[in-house]
């Protein structure tokens, strides 16, 4: 049992990550790996799961992640194609019963039902965006991010990304501006 | 101007084209208190994006090395090797053979003491039968004295015989 601190030590010398350095390289944007799971994921159990999965698999690959420029860039995109795989699998295992016109009326529904709630309802207008600009929002918004950065999270160019982020903005507008009129009423 | 400023920046903000610094701007004025009523319903967007950036993850992550998990299976193996090393006298220790070996002991102890018993109870009595031999010494003196009162008798009748 005591010889364990002094063998971890040895290691270090050897340039090997122990779990403090991990946890201080991690630290910064572990939140924001959350989140964007949260805004994919959408439930804070899944999210949670999913962020718990990127951290494992970042420590299990931390002899490559000294190599990587960008950690916290890596780990953003990293995050987003298991999130999206997620959804994809999730997709695939729950056959859709209901028709979508059929669900178009039920969140019109829970317009009228929830536009008290207007902040809660920004999420639920979110999550109503297409995955992509849910993603920008959520990168662009709420994390804060350059354009350049996202751009090499997404892998995509920057002019795309500002289309994408444009219409999301748009459409959050109109909705909300539409609720807002409601709740006059 | 200030209104005139902001609704500007929000045009540019649909657009995508503010700066990160342009959009704090923005932000910061919808957290304040004095909103124009006709921009009231961006408010709760700048709100959410707000509150949503101080959520966080706190669960915590189990991380763990092979290399550690491999030490933790040596000092199980130690431990268990220890316990084994404890273990083995106590349960296997003393053999089949061993235990006869110390019954055959135990019983041959047992036998001398009863031997040595009877010896000793032998010799109580040779002490005791002793004792009656030491009784008639003490007889056989005192018969030594009144024979010798005897001879003081038969001198004083001698004596008187002669007289």
């Amino acid at each position: 049992m005591f010889l364990i601190p002094e063998l971890v030590e040895g290691s270090t010398n050897q340039k090997v990550m122990t779990q403090a350095d991990f946890v201080s390289l991690v630290m910064p944007f572990k939140d924001k790996v959350f989140r964007l799971a949260k805004r994919l994921l959408v439930s804070r159990e899944e999210a949670e799961d999913a962020t718990q999965e990127i951290l494992l698999k970042l420590w299990n690959n931390k002899q490559k992640i000294s190599d990587y420029k960008n950690v916290e860039a890596f780990s953003m995109t990293m995050t987003k194609n298991f999130c999206l795989d997620r959804l994809k699998s999730k997709q695939a295992q729950n056959l859709k019963i209901v028709h979508s016109n059929y669900q178009e009326k039920g969140s019109s529904l829970q317009t009228q039902l929830e536009a008290r709630d207007s902040v809660d309802w920004v999420s639920r207008i979110i999550e109503d965006l297409p995955e992509q600009q849910k993603i920008i929002i959520q990168l662009r918004d709420v994390e804060q991010y350059e354009f350049a950065e996202i751009s090499k999270m997404l892998d995509m160019n920057e002019t795309a990304i500002r289309v994408a982020l444009s219409r999301a903005r748009k459409t959050l507008r109109e909705k909300l501006t539409n609720t807002h009129s409601y709740g006059i009423k | 101007m200030v209104l005139n400023n902001i609704e500007n920046l929000l045009v540019k903000y649909e657009n995508a084209e503010t700066t990160l610094q342009e959009e704090a701007q923005l932000k910061a004025y919808f957290a304040s208190d004095n909103v124009a009523p006709h921009l009231e319903h961006y408010r709760s967007l700048f709100q959410y994006f707000a509150n949503t950036q101080n959520e966080s993850y706190t669960k915590d992550v189990p991380l763990k090395t092979n290399r550690r998990s491999m030490y933790q299976w040596i000092s199980v193996a130690a431990v268990t090797i220890l316990m084994l090393g404890i273990m083995i006298p106590k349960v296997f220790g003393p053999t089949e053979q061993d235990i006869k070996d110390q019954e055959l002991a135990l019983a041959t102890y047992n036998k001398t003491m009863e031997a040595f018993n009877l010896v000793s109870l032998g010799m109580n009595k040779g002490k005791d039968q002793l004792k009656t031999l030491a009784l008639v010494s003490e007889s056989i003196e005192d018969g030594r004295a009144s024979a010798s009162r005897l001879n003081e008798f038969n001198k004083a009748t001698n004596k008187i015989f002669k007289n």
